[in-house]
């Protein structure tokens, strides 16, 4: 019926014309086709394989594609045809093969037919085995991925059997369990989870590493135990295949004609890896190339360089040339052959002069083909290439803890890395780690500095430095645990990767060791081991003391108030999240069963009763003080901090450096001990064999995580992974466990926490009410465990919590108390944000039953609203974080990156404009700032924030005009720093305003913009890309970041904490932002250099060359006669003087590294100063046609009027203009190395024996400019040489000349004095070398002469 | 070759990304940590030749002092070369050979002959070589390079029979193959020149003159071979072909002597071998130097004997006798002298200015240094 319905529908949209044709292109597209597809009316019917409609199914399928993936372009049978179309997409390959043709024709074939294919052919070749090489590449991923194994339901054996990924059908049920694989697009209809849940990790496909639930097609939940394939008679109506990730319509027919609606909730992408769940059921929707994520997958990118643009302009250019020169011959010709009549050396049969003209017009066209450079475009990939080896190789961005190279990306844009002018840069994860670490906290007004913690963070970070030889243990650590889940899933992950993106296996191995040193999401070892301040723990500790007392001062009364804000701080810290909790041992969407019943569990619940924050009455403990102590701290627990690194690992090269720590650790511990030693009854077995584990945990402390981790899964349950959605989560989570305020577990209604002293707790969750960037904060609603309130947590941005936290009502005092803590804890929360610390307010509500009765019925209804659900929710939301009571606030320290800060000076005295466009707040953001030196304390800060466009319009007029005053008055002494929030911003880019941001933006030093979306960062760029026509350069880690680095026209992908999108997504991925300086400085400069020197050179060779071609027409009646042998002409260009420039392409070093290192101003300069501008081609080009005169006419007055034959004169012009083409290359080079002499000599000799071998024995060869004989002649006979030096000598001397006058007349100053340090620098080295020989062995001296530098490099320090 | 493959090597090593080969880690873990090699760090010691006053100026001077002995010797090498040059062309009416240029062309049968007395001022010592020159003809005219058949000079026999395309339309003619085919051979010079020395008392005395060793050794033994083999009969394996239209006698009817007939006729050889510029001379005979205490050639008047049987009327071309000595550097040509002399005196001069220009400004470079 329904197909029936469609053919109708589709009957008359045919008939209503094209307009929506393209609507029916068969979704066949190769996945290289990324336009996004417009989602038509056709819908797909997808049916079960093996179920009832088994016949049907036929029908339906039919058209669907399987589950297999061909990334490749070409077959075996199809590359020569496919490869040739592609080539010939390019101009200059049509060129030549026009050339090539056209010297078929007889009239104007100027050389033998074969020759001119030569150089098409070869290039054709190279580039054919370059395309061969990748696709090949790309198959064996291909096959990899489609050979994976599945677990498919095969209807005949009524089971589930192994299949691989190739041979999965729509339709088919495919099982899968945790960790693995999602080989296709699912429809989930079962999960083993009781709610019909389960988790994905999309870090695959977007990078994201947070969790994500899926829910079963909402009523199949409820079918409850067991799913059965066999009997599913339903037939699934859905969209077409199309690359919107977030969108899935459909719905679910089921026998009895029920509809079930279908939503993106429901839908299991392919590559995404299943998390949490045991196991899962779903039928293939899409498959293969169909997939949403095969459709999103974008083949590699193809950016063209400035340079190149320019290239082809000059391209042009020689075009010109080349037909004013053939129209010169053409129209000689004419002229010449009207001149003669019948003379005796004129081929009978020769047609009239015009036409004769128009033939050697083509011919001339074959004759200096060379001009326009093919070997050029070749050349200069080779060159990209080489460049690309070296940056790859580059020893300084080689990270120790990733084990990671840079990787690059994007083959062809080297060069542009030297001329880089904005600078836009992602805050977190760029400039910073995106290491969440809990640094500080103020609680009840109090500030609790950790000062060890921070102490601790120092010496993880000096650990860090040096810790390169430990990575070897580390890694070996982690290779053992490869029979656990989660390494399994590492491998795994790292293939559906290339599923995605077809990816090199490097970056295979990357991922997987990336995965690998990240073993749960944020489970950073730094993050974890919070070293609790000894204060709050006295505090905490205090409960019991307190408590003893309890009945006497009001003194002591406050003390409990504090006490129970920090029991509710650590609480709410422990369970305001979205962190998924997970331990090898357990089950992670379970909550694992609460230990032995407590005693007096009451008392405790009695007291926080009592500790009401809204009525402050001293509270009233009853019951056994004693006991109340010792439920406090159960024993076991009380030594613990809970480290989940147990000495077991007897390599731990860490163990001194920890002595600090140690010591802390027990100072904190014998207090605690001597309070639980009373009561050793109700000690548990386990708890015991905790106490013993947690007494090693001290010396541990610092080891790095990863390994340990492994280790102590068998033998500690304690051992928990916290996998949260941000990276603050965690390191919140993680300090409230160091506080022994453990999440251990969550389920959908509740939550497992140990509290300190009172075990563990299930804390009833009744909401969630999740973090949104409006709100700014997110709450959970639970059900207090002691009191029985229903309690909201609300943990939010400083700014938001602090308002909401402002009306308290109370007594007095109460006021009083609180308005104090609200002073105190403003006051910190500067203090923090001045320290550059991430704030995070945490606040807390107590609600009435009524109260929460009628919110929960707004809640529900919000909920259940189909239209405006986003808005009654927000809300609803914002109706109950009201009233909240402030109990106090973090600070975490997200720390810089190394070098952060010199990296952005050095940039910033490169003439790069930094801009920092981060999602942050504005003081975070000013803060990091400040800190990376890219905000200094001369710098004047411009703030714009507007509520409205008009506003913004008045303030940028405004500080336009200030700006300028400025100007005038100090000749802009004083720099400005714009600060722009992401609101102002979206009416900064908009049309009418762009201009005066543009405007304002140039005249300062640096622009933040923070609070910006994704969207909005790559719009910045565009714009001042497009705008402004700078080269732009984006850098950030993060899948926000995506979209800015494609944009850029250098994007750079940090591969760190955030997945691996940005990098899937950039030109060049680096593992710190500190590699940028030698990027840009070193690499970019060189590349610039190399190749623009190149590209003037490969011009200057080809102009010069060809020229001597086309003076040689004057004296042959603009025939399109060659003097040179036919063969060397071709070769020429092609093999005796190709190598050369590659080298010197690959190789010069106009500048050394550390000089460039250490005066950024030098990339300023020769950005500026640009090598490859017109004027330097058009002088290139002149003295191309001079070294050709002089080259062409010495021999030419040498040799006039004598008896020498063509060939006999043509062998000196090219003898010497070969000898000239590769002198002015050691001219015009910077540096000359073994190579450099090695390719120069092979060049010559190759050329040499080229010609004498062809000369002795190619007797009727090359028809009419055979050689034979003439050069073996001629190296006798000393007049070739004479005439050769007097060539050479006399077409160098003005360059040489200019080259001289030039570096004497107009040193650049900063090159000068670099060279003269430098060469003190040399000097020194020198002596420390003597001195190193007369003192130590020869070993010694080995690191030192190896090393560029004075210190020997860390590798060698290493081993 | 080498060095570019190399290369290639490194881009795809590159692509493929593999950079550290696994041989080049001892131990078993494979670190992507890239070696630490002069080469892949870039620090490959280096020359870094800045060229500065102070650096390029001994060269200058160096060249000066180098070139410009050069240019003497070669000066007066060249000024010690005995040249003598005659026009026979006849393009004046005076000219004795005028009456043969204007009647000439190449249907005509009738040979005609003038003589043109000269005089030789100096004596002539050792070989003197006897070119005819020819001025305006385009010898290395695209299409007259290109028509001729190597393969049938170097005696192939089936290009023999069928001569290549590129002979057209000098390949055939009624429908017999043209041997030589090609309009470089159908164009071959054939004035006959022959010398007598005018003795003071009046008796001519013809003066021998070499016909062979003129074409290159490499020419006359392997590049040209008459079809049929060394000894055979020149007629015979010519038999069935027709003489190019332009020739009086066929190829093999040439010379008396069998080493210097057919396709191995040093004269057409000598021909054959199309000159690089339009005006261009040809070397004609060789007069062998007989005995040590006479010169070559005396003092005195000479006539030249000239079989007129080349036009160049057509095309206004000359003809020209030369007579002249050769050095180790070739015939006379001053320029080369000038030349160096020219250049290295430029050197010389700019390496004074130079040295001017260091004395005032290079005192703060260094000058090239070698790093690392």
């Amino acid at each position: 019926m329904d197909r029936f319905h469609w053919l109708r529908h589709r009957c008359r949209q045919q008939l209503t014309g094209d307009s929506e044709r393209g609507c029916y292109a068969s979704p066949d597209g190769l996945p290289s086709k990324t336009s996004p597809q417009r989602v038509c009316g056709r819908r797909r019917t997808v049916l079960a394989r093996h179920g009832p409609h088994r016949h049907e199914y036929e029908d339906v399928s039919k058209k669907y594609k399987g589950n297999a993936i061909r990334t490749t372009k070409y077959s075996l049978l199809t590359f020569i045809p496919m490869n040739l179309f592609q080539q010939f997409h390019r101009a200059a390959n049509l060129y030549f093969l026009f050339l090539a043709l056209l010297n078929w024709v007889p009239v104007v074939e100027a050389f033998e037919k074969e020759i001119t294919m030569i150089p098409l052919l070869v290039v054709l070749l190279v580039i054919a085995v370059k395309d061969a090489i990748e696709d090949y590449r790309r198959y064996l991923f291909d096959k990899k991925v489609n050979n994976n194994m599945v677990r498919v339901f095969c209807g005949k054996q009524n089971a589930y059997i192994d299949r691989c990924w190739k041979d999965v059908r729509v339709g088919d049920f495919v099982r899968l369990s945790c960790n693995e694989i999602i080989p296709a697009d699912l429809l989930l209809l079962y999960s083993s989870d009781p709610r019909g849940v389960c988790y994905i990790e999309t870090a695959n496909l977007d990078g994201e590493t947070n969790l994500k639930l899926r829910q079963v097609v909402s009523d199949l939940s409820l079918q409850g135990a067991d799913f059965t394939p066999e009997s599913f008679h339903s037939r699934i109506e859905c969209e077409n295949p199309n690359n919107d990730l977030s969108r899935f319509k459909g719905y679910i027919e089921h026998s009895g004609e029920v509809r079930v609606g279908l939503h993106s909730g429901n839908l299991l992408l392919r590559s995404c890896t299943i998390r949490n769940t045991e196991t899962v059921v779903g039928i293939v929707v899409y498959a293969g190339h169909e997939t949403k994520a095969m459709m999103n997958n974008s083949g590699p990118r193809y950016k063209r360089s400035q340079l190149e643009k320019r290239l082809n302009t000059d391209v042009v250019w020689c075009v010109v040339l080349l037909l004013v020169m053939c129209l010169t011959a053409a129209v000689g010709h004419g002229l010449w052959l009207k001149s003669f009549k019948d003379s005796v050396f004129q081929v009978i049969g020769e047609t009239s002069p015009a036409l004769a003209g128009f033939y050697v017009f083509w011919t001339m066209i074959i004759v200096l083909q060379v001009l326009i450079p093919i070997s050029l475009y070749v050349s200069i990939e080779i060159v990209k290439l080489g460049q690309i080896y070296f940056i790859h190789n580059d020893l300084d961005f080689y990270n120790e803890q990733l084990d990671s190279r840079i990787q690059c990306r994007a083959l062809n844009i080297t060069e542009d890395l030297g001329q880089i002018q904005y600078l836009f840069s992602d805050k977190t994860g760029t400039l910073t780690e995106n290491k969440m670490v809990f640094r500080r906290c103020s609680i009840f007004g109090v500030d609790y500095p950790h000062a060890d913690n921070a102490r601790r963070l120092e010496v993880y970070e000096a650990e860090q430095n040096e810790a390169t030889g430990r990575t070897v243990t580390l890694k070996s650590a982690c290779s053992r645990k490869s029979l656990s889940c989660r390494s399994l899933s590492c491998n795994r992950s790292s293939v559906s990767l290339h599923t995605l993106t077809g990816e090199s296996l490097e970056e295979e191995e990357q991922l997987s060791n990336h995965a690998a040193t990240r073993t749960g999401a944020f489970c950073s070892r730094m993050a974890k081991d919070v070293v609790p301040d000894p204060e709050l723990v006295r505090k905490l500790n205090c409960l019991c003391s307190s408590a003893l007392s309890v009945r006497g001062s009001s003194a002591e009364s406050l003390s409990s108030l504090e006490l129970t804000y920090i029991t509710d701080f650590f609480l709410a810290l422990a369970i305001c999240n979205s962190v998924v909790v997970s331990s090898p041992t357990q089950p992670r969407h379970m909550v694992p069963e609460a230990r032995a019943p407590l005693r007096s569990l009451e008392e405790i619940k009695l007291m926080f009763q009592r500790l009401n924050f809204y009525s402050f009455s001293p509270p009233q403990i009853k019951g056994s003080p004693r006991s109340f102590t010792s439920k406090l701290f159960p024993r076991g627990k009380t030594g613990s901090f809970t480290f989940n690194t147990p000495p077991r690992s007897g390599v731990d090269p860490a163990l001194e450096s920890d002595q600090e720590a140690c010591k802390l650790k027990s100072k904190v511990d014998l207090p605690d001990r001597g309070d639980g030693g009373g009561s050793a009854a109700s000690r548990s077995l386990e708890e015991l064999e905790n106490f013993r584990e947690a007494k090693g945990d001290g010396d541990n402390q610092n080891l790095e995580g990863l390994g340990a981790d492994a280790e102590s899964k068998e033998d500690s349950d304690d051992e928990l992974l916290y996998e949260a959605e941000s990276p603050d989560e965690a390191a919140l989570v993680h300090a409230a466990r160091a506080y022994r305020c453990t999440l251990r577990g969550r389920s959908a209604e509740s939550l497992l926490v140990d509290l300190p002293g009172i075990g563990s707790l299930v804390v009833q969750l009744l909401h969630i009410l999740p973090f949104d960037s409006n709100r700014k904060r997110m709450s959970v609603v639970v059900r207090h465990p002691l009191t029985g309130q229903v309690v909201v947590y609300t943990k939010g941005a400083d700014s938001v919590i602090m308002d909401l936290a402002e009306t308290q009502e109370g007594s007095e005092r109460a006021q009083e108390i609180y308005s104090r803590i609200r002073e105190e804890t403003q006051k910190h929360l500067d203090g923090y944000a001045r320290e550059g610390l991430r704030t995070l307010c945490i606040a807390k509500k107590v609600l009435e039953e009524e109260e929460y009765e009628v919110w929960l019925k707004r809640q529900l209804l919000a909920e259940s609203s189909i239209e405006n659900q986003e808005e009654l929710l927000l809300d609803s939301a914002q109706r109950l974080e009201t009233n909240l009571t402030l109990l106090g606030c973090t600070g975490i320290v997200d720390r810089l990156q190394e070098e952060v800060p010199e990296t952005i000076e050095a940039l910033q005295d490169a003439g790069i404009k930094v801009w920092v466009l981060t999602g942050d707040k504005q003081e975070t953001a000013i803060n990091v700032a400040n800190a990376c030196k890219l905000l200094r304390s001369s710098d004047r800060l411009l703030t714009a924030n507007c509520g409205s466009k008009d506003a913004f319009a008045a303030l940028l007029g405004e500080l336009l005009m200030e700006v300028q005053r400025e100007e005038e008055r100090e000749d802009g002494a004083s720099s400005y720093v714009l600060v722009i929030d992401g609101r102002t911003l979206e009416w900064a880019l908009q049309e009418e305003l762009k201009g005066g941001f543009l405007e304002l933006s140039r005249k300062c030093k640096a622009v933040i913009c923070c609070r910006s979306t994704p969207l909005q960062k790559s719009k910045v760029v565009q714009l001042i890309r497009d705008k402004l026509g700078v080269m732009t350069l984006a850098v950030g880690d993060g899948a926000n970041d995506v979209s800015m680095i494609q944009v850029a026209d250098v994007g750079i992908g940090i591969s760190g904490q955030e997945g691996m999108q940005a990098v899937m997504s950039s030109d060049f991925a680096i593992s710190r932002f500190k590699h940028l300086k030698k990027l840009l400085l070193v690499h970019g400069h060189w590349c610039y250099h190399r190749l623009a020197n190149m590209i003037l050179y490969f011009f200057y060779k080809n102009v010069m060359y060809v020229n001597l071609l086309f003076w040689y027409q004057f004296f042959c009646g603009f025939s399109g006669s060659v003097m040179i042998n036919s063969w060397v002409l071709i070769l020429f260009n092609l093999v005796f003087t190709s190598v050369p420039p590659l080298v010197y392409g690959i190789l010069d070093r106009d500048t050394p590294a550390d000089t460039l290192m250490k005066l950024p101003e030098l990339y300023e300069a020769a950005r500026t100063t640009k090598v490859y501008i017109p004027s330097t081609f058009w002088i290139t080009i002149l003295d191309a046609f001079y070294q050709s005169l002089v080259c062409f006419f010495v021999p030419y007055f040498a040799l006039a009027g004598s008896d020498a034959g063509t060939l006999s004169f043509g062998s000196p012009v090219n003898t010497s203009a070969l000898f000239v083409i590769l002198l002015h290359q050691v001219i015009e080079s910077n540096t000359l190395t073994w190579i450099h002499v090695l390719v120069l000599v092979l060049s010559a000799a190759l050329y040499f024996g080229f010609v004498q071998l062809y000369s002795a024995f190619c007797v009727v060869c090359s028809h009419p400019t055979n050689l034979f004989g003439v050069e073996t002649l001629l190296i006798t006979q000393p007049l070739f040489y004479i005439i050769c030096a007097l060539t050479t000598v006399t077409a160098l001397l003005p360059r040489i000349l200019f080259r001289a006058l030039f570096n004497t007349l107009h040193p650049s100053s900063a090159l000068r004095s670099a060279q003269r340090e430098e060469a003190a620098a040399e000097r020194y080295r020198r002596r420390m070398q003597r001195w190193n020989l007369k003192h130590s062995g020869p070993s010694g001296l080995q690191v030192c002469a190896d090393n560029a530098g004075l210190e020997p490099s860390e590798d060698e320090v290493v081993s | 070759m080498m060095a570019s493959s190399y290369k290639d090597e490194d881009g795809h090593i590159s692509v493929s990304g593999s950079g550290a080969p696994a041989g080049a880690v001892g131990d078993s873990l494979r670190s992507k940590k890239p070696e630490n090699t002069a080469f892949k760090q870039q620090r490959l010691p280096a020359w870094q030749p800045i060229l500065t006053a102070g650096t390029v100026l001994p060269a200058f001077f160096i060249i000066g002092l180098i070139f410009i002995p050069i240019g003497i010797g070669l000066y007066v090498t060249s000024n010690n070369i005995k040249e003598f040059e005659i026009d026979y062309t006849g393009v004046d009416v005076s000219s004795p050979c005028f009456d043969c240029s204007q009647k000439l062309s190449w249907n005509s049968t009738r040979p005609c002959t003038c003589s043109i007395t000269f005089q030789l001022d100096q004596p002539y010592e050792s070989n003197v070589f006897m070119y005819y020159g020819l001025s305006n003809f385009y010898q290395n005219h695209r299409r007259y390079v290109k028509s001729r058949d190597d393969s049938q000079l170097n005696g192939n026999e089936e290009s023999l029979r069928k001569p290549s395309k590129e002979c057209e339309p000098y390949g055939k003619h009624s429908n017999k193959p043209i041997a030589p085919c090609g309009a470089i051979a159908n164009s071959m010079f054939n004035d006959t020149l022959e010398l007598f020395y005018n003795e003071p008392n009046g008796t001519r005395v013809q003066i021998p003159l070499t016909a062979t060793g003129i074409a290159w050794w490499t020419d006359k033994h392997v590049k040209f071979r008459n079809p049929g083999g060394e000894n055979g009969n020149l007629t015979a394996a010519f038999q069935g072909t027709a003489k190019p239209v332009n020739w009086r006698r066929p190829v093999y009817e040439l010379d008396a002597d069998p080493d210097n007939n057919g396709f191995i006729n040093e004269d057409f050889i000598v021909w054959m071998r199309t000159a690089a510029l339009p005006t261009f001379r040809k070397l004609y005979r060789i007069i062998q130097r007989r005995n040590n205490l006479l010169p070559t050639l005396p003092r005195g008047n000479y006539t030249l004997e000239v079989v007129y049987n080349y036009p160049v009327r057509s095309f206004e071309g000359r003809k020209r006798m030369i007579l002249s000595t050769i050095s180790w550097m070739g015939g006379k040509n001053p320029f080369l002298g000038i030349a160096y002399i020219t250049v290295g005196s430029v050197c010389f001069l700019l390496g004074v200015v130079l040295l001017i220009i260091h004395h005032k400004y290079g005192n703060r470079t260094n000058g090239a240094d070698i790093s690392h």
